[in-house]
């Protein structure tokens, strides 16, 4: 096993991480695990894809690179317009759908099953518009440098490990310092009470719908840098996402993205020692392993 | 005409497969509040468990046992039925929504093995020549169809009668019981973990049993009929029928795999042949659409849940209970 499995693993885990304190954040202020998130992030990086080469006709042709890295001026501000069209994406779906199920006081278990139809409709949609072949950022070639200690990163690679950081840091602060952090724990700890003591709670939940599609936009967009964008790409990070919230502890951000390292991490690890093909069995693996030892996560309160 | 009675035959026949299915998801979701979000994988079990058992011994894969079709459906339920009490006994304590979070992952795993154990399963070339009942009636296709679709209505039929039965017994009744009010039924000494755990493996093992009757009737199988579209169907079947409701099962997964068929030829024929993988997925946001609306305003389905209680009980009716609560909201 070479040392460049570290950094395989940690830049595949930020990802993971960033993708799973959506559904953490879902999961414990609007109480459902919402099937439809991985969806957040394919549509995060089709609609960046969409942006940035809709800059890149305006300026007439591509962007040069920027500095040492792979794309041009188009891709930050595309992120960037992509961060609000996703929260907006989630938002209707919110209003139209979780919105009025959440009203007439269905289980929890109607809101799974209406995330579900959301993900296959999301998904489907996205196959129909931009058919089922993968599409890239760039064409450009990034050659990895050394880094010491046998290793070797790409810019790329790096900054989307220093943004995943910087973001986790910022989430956290937000929640811990903040009003509407505050507000955000209070609901879910207990949504009527919250409300009783005049804390909006519909601004709550647009807030973590914003979030939580915002970091989706951000982590498809950085795996669509890093590998390619498909529109499969968002099922087939469900299962780590899930795997990574679990792991950390619902409700807990810097849980979900230390979770997040740590299934991307395994995952590296897997195809270096096992082969690629079961790449993907490695979050159940994890799954099943927590959910026997100690289902409340790492950094989990007891329910 | 007599291409029309076959074509029906065929159709009739996938749609009552999938109906086995659906009121296997009956007896987990409709009766018992449990959500499974695998069923593709667990379908594929009772597949490649059957195809094992009854296939003629071949080279490229283990097995082979050349057994009757009989013991294959026998050993895909029996085999489906025990894998589903694994995974239902790894999250049955735990929120509603870690089991379907548990059964989603179950189902990536085991897509994965058989795609990946090729000395076993095949791998992504599947398993074919898989008996098929009734062989002796091959040259006539005709009566090959007919008798292939009167032993999958009996199936059917068999199982309605059998469910519908169970649905009535005590066993049932404290399924319902536990569903609506758990407190209530522990209080009365039930062991909910217990009775849910059952009813789990039972809709598994009757979701193998369809696995298997699909992989002897269609005669091949391989890693791709198993996608989680397949679990999406069958949740609008059950959705669609009407969930709690054996008789909305099996209706739903005929008016869904008829609206599913219809809409596959629609595109066939609507759409130039390059564009047809990307018109397909068009069907898929239909259903999805369908399933999310049909939750918003028509919850019940069409059929909405059977009144099997006593007669002597009048059940209380609430305009808000569409669908099974589960109590783990606090």
């Amino acid at each position: 096993m070479t040392p460049q499995v570290l950094m395989d693993g940690l830049v595949a885990g930020a990802m993971i991480g960033l993708g799973a304190i959506g559904i953490t954040l879902t999961y414990s202020i609007l109480r459902f695990s919402n099937f439809s998130h991985g969806e957040f992030l394919s549509w995060g990086a089709y609609l960046v894809l969409a942006v940035a080469s809709g800059l890149g006709y305006l300026a007439g042709g591509p962007a040069g690179p920027i500095g040492p890295f792979s794309f041009g001026w188009t891709l930050p501000v595309a992120l960037v317009a992509g961060i609000a069209l996703t929260a907006g994406l989630a938002l209707v779906v919110d209003a139209l759908l979780f919105g009025p199920l959440r009203h007439r006081g269905s289980a929890v278990i109607i809101l799974v099953m209406a995330s579900f139809g959301v993900a296959l409709t999301l998904r489907s949609l996205l196959e129909f518009v931009f058919t089922s072949k993968p599409v890239y950022f760039t064409d450009a070639l990034q050659i990895a440098r050394p880094l010491g200690f046998g290793l070797r990163a790409t810019p790329d690679q790096l900054l989307a490990l220093g943004l995943a950081a910087v973001l986790v840091v910022a989430i956290h602060l937000l929640m811990t310092r903040t009003a509407i952090g505050r507000s955000m724990r209070a609901v879910s700890e207990n949504r009527q009470l919250a409300g009783i003591a005049g804390i909006d709670v519909r601004m709550v939940i647009r807030t973590v719908w914003i979030f939580g599609a915002g970091l989706a936009c951000v982590a498809g967009v950085m795996s669509g840098l890093l590998v390619q964008i498909r529109p499969q790409m968002g099922l087939d990070l469900l299962l780590p996402l899930f795997a990574a919230a679990i792991l950390g502890g619902i409700g807990s951000v810097p849980g979900a993205m230390i979770a997040g390292l740590i299934v991307g991490l395994a995952e590296a690890m897997t195809v270096q020692l096992v082969g690629a093909e079961w790449r993907a069995a490695v979050a159940f693996v994890i799954l099943v392993a927590i959910l026997l030892l100690r289902p409340r996560g790492l950094f989990g309160r007891p329910e | 005409m007599i291409d029309l009675l076959s074509y029906g035959a065929f159709f009739l026949s996938v749609a009552l497969t999938y109906a086995v299915i659906s009121l296997g998801l009956n007896v987990q979701w409709g009766q018992t509040g449990l959500f499974n979000v695998g069923i593709a994988g667990f379908v594929a079990v009772g597949a490649y468990v059957s195809a094992l058992l009854t296939t003629p011994e071949a080279a490229d894969h283990l097995g082979g046992f050349g057994l009757p079709i009989a013991a294959g459906w026998l050993g895909a339920a029996l085999a489906t039925g025990f894998v589903t009490l694994l995974v239902g006994a790894l999250t049955i304590r735990l929120r509603s929504d870690y089991l379907a979070i548990a059964t989603f992952g179950a189902a990536v795993a085991i897509h994965l093995c058989i795609l990946n154990l090729q000395s076993v399963t095949g791998g992504p070339f599947g398993i074919g020549f898989i008996p098929r009942a009734f062989a002796g009636l091959a040259d006539r296709p005709l009566a090959f169809s007919l008798a292939n679709l009167a032993l999958l209505a009996a199936v059917v039929l068999a199982l309605y009668l059998a469910l519908e039965h169970l649905a009535r017994s005590p066993w049932g009744r404290v399924l319902r019981a536990i569903r609506e009010d758990e407190p209530a039924a522990l209080a009365l000494g039930k062991s909910a973990v217990r009775f849910r755990l059952q009813a789990f493996a039972l809709g598994g093992a009757i979701m193998g049993l369809a696995g298997a009757a699909q992989a002897h009737f269609i005669g091949y199988i391989a890693p791709d009929n198993y996608q989680p579209i397949l679990t999406f169907q069958v949740w609008a079947m059950l959705i669609v029928g009407g969930s709690g409701n054996n008789r909305g099962a099996i209706l739903g997964a005929l008016v869904v795999w008829g609206i599913w068929a219809l809409s596959a030829s629609a595109v066939a024929s609507l759409f130039p042949p390059e564009q047809q993988a990307r018109a397909a997925s068009l069907q898929i946001v239909m259903i999805g659409l369908a399933l999310c609306a049909i939750l918003l305003w028509r919850p019940r389905g069409i059929l909405g849940e059977a009144r099997i209680l006593s007669r002597h009980v009048l059940r209380p009716t609430s305009p808000v209970a569409p669908s099974p609560s589960t109590t783990s909201e606090t």
